[in-house]
């Protein structure tokens, strides 16, 4: 699945492609944000300092759902009212990617849905309801975010975003889905809440004082 | 400039207070975005690498948190830091409710929050999805099957705050909050214009999370009764209205048994008749088996008619002399007054004479009837008579003495039912004491609610402006 290396036509070092179909990435040492054409790869723009983290994702971090393995190959960082929060890109090993989003250690994973109508932002009020794949989901929160940066590979092109709104909505289950409204017409994404434990994670971050597998790692200096 | 991959140990951020100088280390890591300076009480932003002081932002150091911020514990079977805290209040009736919440955390399972309030405790998680509403009377919502009673709503707001926070906390901050019970669990929904955040609270006792953070001592005892306490009653009245039935089923089937069991043996039978003026009243009757150690019960049938009598009975064992003496006086009266016709007492009575050992046994008879000389004895061991019947005795005591036939009926192993009937009226004494319990402990649990008897409905909405 990984893709002939190329060279980041900024300083020169080797950038991959780990899945055939990014369209952005992020240059590892330059930092600056790569499209790619069907004929070169061009820099549109420089990350700035990405926002200090505590997710225990990163950037090639592994694990399965629902038996499907995947990778993280990207991200993006939003910031809104209540702090940040990361969209990881996952890409699946039947070359599908999908979303692991992680706001505090509160886990979903989704998937983007064919194009179909939508609702507006304003009909999509605090508890108005709405079915999506048969699905009756009520709308729980509305939050405008900022974009905060993106890091490895995304499926889009994104990178001058400033403010995006987003519709959360949950359903009586653990269906989760998310309303984007930073395209026109807007995006739909559906998924579920998620359990750390039920990711199956690898190649985590580990914190100090901690083990990899959430305990108290032992002598911490409490 | 290296790789942007993060390093591989995320480190916690130290850092010293703009305000005071004094040391700051954040465990929740670049989770918190709000630390208030242990030292000097100051509120940090600390969103940005730069630190700021909110100088908006102004209280003093007035609670100290039951669990120290920066212990580390293990609660529900996961480790946690306890890295925040503050205290949330609402205003019912002109009185401040004030309850403490907790932050714990743990980098790979996130936060959960402890509240507790006049000693009660509740681990709080935030749940994925929308509890459903039920229609009722009452509202209700219903979450993994479980049914929970809307208990009450009001507006919280933020009073003081102490240690590190993963939102930007601010003081005020009213938040509508709607609780719904079903113990030992509650589900609270904080609502905002836009935004809904439901969380389930399990109550805890003090002492689990004290053992969970080896806080010394014990934890502070509890008053009253909590919205989502679990009843030392629940499951368990039930259970003992259960059981009683189940006794009294078995009483049942044991009295039939034992009304089948026994033997209901007629050893003696014979009619006599007794003058009152016979010289010799007493005589013996023939001597008759009793097999077993059981009682024996004595039947007098009489034709006393506005009269009375008296019988001393012994019965003796033939074999060893052993008597056991027992009486009865017999008296019926009857007649007619203007308006109605009376009777008073009965010319038959039955005596019960429990766990005579086996034997030969005879029975000696001492009959006794007024002779028509005194006066009708109205006291002794006769009855106290009512008036009509004493003057129909007095009639009766002016005319010649009347003779009395009389049968004695000896019935051996008859079943006894007194004690049976005793217990039935004991047993459900538990049951209805631990029922009256229930619904005290209950009632106290309501008493603090939008639906408390007798409480004015106004009371949860006037805080609500």
């Amino acid at each position: 699945m990984s893709q002939p290396n190329a060279n980041c036509p900024n300083c020169g070092a080797p950038v991959q492609f780990r899945w055939s179909s990014a369209v952005q990435t992020t240059c590892e040492f330059c930092k600056s944000i790569l499209v790619r054409s069907d004929v070169d790869i061009k820099r549109v723009g420089v990350v700035a300092d990405l926002p200090p983290d505590a997710s225990p994702i990163q950037i090639l971090t592994e694990g399965s759902w629902n038996g499907r393995s995947f990778q993280i190959i990207g991200r993006i960082i939003y910031e809104y009212d209540l702090g940040v929060w990361n969209e990881w890109h996952a890409v699946f090993s039947d070359g599908t990617s999908g979303w692991i989003s992680d706001a505090q250690a509160n886990y979903a994973i989704s998937f983007i849905q064919p194009p179909q109508g939508l609702p507006s932002p304003n009909e999509a009020f605090r508890g108005a309801h709405f079915t999506f794949n048969n699905v009756d989901f009520e709308v729980t929160s509305r939050t405008v975010a900022m974009y905060r940066g993106v890091q490895g590979e995304l499926p889009f092109q994104f990178w001058d975003k400033s403010q995006v709104s987003f519709i959360d909505l949950r359903s009586r289950g653990r269906e989760f889905a998310t309303l984007d409204y930073s395209e026109n017409p807007p995006l739909l994404f559906l998924g579920q809440s998620v359990d750390y434990e039920e990711l199956n994670l690898k190649n985590v971050r580990e914190f100090e004082g901690w083990t990899l597998t959430g305990q108290a790692a032992p002598g911490a200096n409490y | 400039m290296g790789p942007v991959v993060t390093a591989p140990i995320v480190k916690a951020r130290g850092l010293n207070c703009p305000n005071c100088g004094n040391a700051v280390e954040l465990k929740g890591f670049a989770h918190t975005l709000r630390v208030t300076c242990p030292s000097c009480g100051t509120m940090l932003d600390t969103s940005e690498p730069n630190v700021k002081i909110l100088h908006d932002f102004q209280q003093q150091l007035t609670r100290t948190p039951l669990i120290p911020l920066g212990s580390r514990g293990r609660l529900k079977g996961i480790d946690w830091d306890c890295i925040g805290f503050q205290t949330r209040a609402v205003e019912v009736d002109g009185t401040w409710y004030e309850w403490s919440e907790y932050v714990l955390f743990n980098p790979y399972k996130g936060f959960r929050y402890l509240v507790e309030y006049n000693g009660h405790w509740n681990f709080v998680t935030a749940i994925d999805s929308i509890p459903e509403p039920v229609a009722g009377s009452r509202p209700k919502v219903k979450y993994q099957g479980k049914s929970y009673q809307h208990f009450s709503h009001a507006t919280a707001n933020t009073g003081f705050v102490l240690g590190e926070f993963p939102w930007q906390v601010k003081l005020g901050d009213p938040v509508g909050a709607d609780d719904y019970v079903s113990p030992p669990y509650m589900l609270s929904a904080e609502t905002t214009t836009d935004e809904v955040n439901w969380s389930l609270g399990e109550y805890t006792p003090g002492t689990e999370i004290w053992q969970g953070f080896r806080l010394p001592g014990a934890p502070p005892p509890v008053q009253g009764t909590y919205a989502n306490q679990p009843s030392p009653y629940e499951g368990k009245v039930g259970g003992l209205w259960g059981l009683m039935f189940l006794l009294m089923v078995l009483l049942v089937v044991a009295a039939i048994v034992m009304s089948a069991v026994a033997k209901h043996e007629v050893v003696f039978h014979q009619s006599y008749s007794f003058a009152p003026l016979a010289p010799e009243p007493s005589f013996v009757t023939p001597v008759f088996e009793l097999k077993g150690t059981k009682n024996v019960e004595l039947a007098i049938k009489t034709s006393l008619s506005n009269n009375w009598a008296a019988f001393n009975f012994a019965l003796i064992n033939d074999d060893t002399g052993t008597a056991y003496n027992f009486g009865k006086e017999v008296s019926y009266y009857f007649g007619s007054d203007s308006d109605e016709s009376w009777n008073e007492g009965d010319p038959n009575a039955t005596m019960l004479v429990p766990g005579i050992p086996p034997g030969h046994y005879y029975l000696r008879v001492e009959p006794e009837m007024d002779k028509g000389l005194p006066a009708p004895r109205t006291s002794g061991y006769v009855s106290p008579l009512s008036p009509r019947a004493a003057a129909a005795a007095a009639a009766t005591a002016e005319k010649p003495p009347v003779a009395m036939s009389y049968e004695l009926t000896l019935t051996h192993d008859l079943p006894t039912f007194s004690l049976f009937w005793i217990v039935i009226l004991l047993l459900p004494i538990p049951p209805i004491w631990r029922s009256i319990q229930a619904a005290s402990f209950n009632s106290r649990r309501w008493a603090e609610s939008d639906y408390a008897t007798g409480s004015s409905s106004s009371s949860s909405s006037s805080s609500d402006d």
